[in-house]
């Protein structure tokens, strides 16, 4: 048992941590489409969009990509699990 | 698929936040029932591996990508109300955390992934129950086509939101057939994403897959 969860957790580390680098940077559909209609121009700057990690990058520097995306796996685990755990129907079978 | 502020106007992202809100709500309630010491585990690990999954963006067409959403995903491994919140964390990260999906824009962005894209993924899983049953060729199948179909449907959210109170005034059939033209590419890449996902995770534990819970003829075990 606590050997998959190690290891689906580790996936998800490799996945952030590394493949994060190999990802396209094109705009995805719903971007291509505001943008190829016009709409984009209505978009407003994202209040945080001057934040350490905005863009999933550290300071605006996407060599550390690799960076935010383990720490938003470490931040996702913590707070989902928090909640789940937290939420849970507690059993006496252990 | 995460929608920045200002391309819905104020009282529609207010109102979307407020449904997005009370859906959010409802799955809360309704997922302590789906949540024990097993599975509340699984439930954290399938939030944090769709954060992990969506930053891999893929080439659909020159010049444009898609991401996972993970509705299916989420609904078939841990049921749609976990899965919903699930959904929902992750977009809540992304948006204070990595300023990706506008804060306004957060009731829309939740509303579309989390709320209607787990709904309908797992509304055609249930639908197929019967194939995901017949053993790991069935089972992609039926995650393959139900993350299909949670991408159109999550797509055709935008569509409709914008149709009540989208910025620009561009023409809706436009709008309309870009998104899901798109999207019904993007969802070949959900759907595969989604299939190998799944059977993955029931050929090492069959029992943590929610849609095979009370199955008459569970999935072999590998060990």
């Amino acid at each position: 048992m606590k050997k998959f969860f190690i290891g689906f957790a580790f996936v998800s580390l490799l996945i952030a941590g590394v493949l994060s680098y190999f990802a396209s940077g094109d705009p995805d559909g719903l971007d291509k489409t505001v943008e190829d209609t016009g709409i984009a121009e209505h978009a407003q700057e994202h209040p945080f969009s001057g934040s350490t990690f905005a863009d999933y990058a550290l300071g605006g520097d996407d060599k550390f990509t690799g960076f935010a995306g383990v720490l938003g796996v470490v931040v996702v685990l913590a707070l989902s699990f928090g909640l789940f755990w937290v939420l849970r129907k507690k059993s006496d079978a252990r | 698929m995460h929608m920045s502020d200002g391309l819905l106007n104020a009282p529609v992202s207010v109102a979307f936040l407020v449904i997005a809100a009370l859906g959010v709500g409802f799955a809360l309630v309704k997922a302590r029932a789906d949540l024990d010491d097993r599975t509340a585990p699984m439930a954290g690990l399938v939030a944090t591996f769709i954060f992990a999954v969506q930053m891999i963006n893929f080439p659909i067409l020159p010049g444009a990508s898609g991401h996972l959403l993970g509705g299916a995903l989420a609904a078939i491994l841990v049921g749609p109300y976990v899965g919903a919140l699930c959904v929902t964390i992750v977009l809540v990260v992304q948006a204070l955390l990595f300023a990706d999906g506008g804060l306004t824009a957060l009731g829309a962005n939740v509303t579309n992934m989390a709320l209607i894209g787990t709904a309908t993924g797992f509304l055609v899983a249930v639908a197929l129950r019967k194939v995901a049953e017949k053993g790991k060729g069935g089972l992609a199948v039926v995650a393959f086509v139900s993350a299909f179909v949670n991408t159109l449907f999550a797509a055709t959210g935008f569509v409709v939101e914008y149709a009540i109170g989208g910025a620009g005034g561009v023409e809706i059939g436009k709008v309309a057939l870009l998104m899901w033209g798109l999207h019904a590419l993007i969802g070949i890449g959900e759907g595969l994403i989604t299939a190998v996902t799944v059977t993955s995770v029931a050929s090492i534990r069959p029992d943590l897959v929610h849609l095979l819970k009370g199955s008459r003829k569970p999935l072999e075990v590998r060990s």
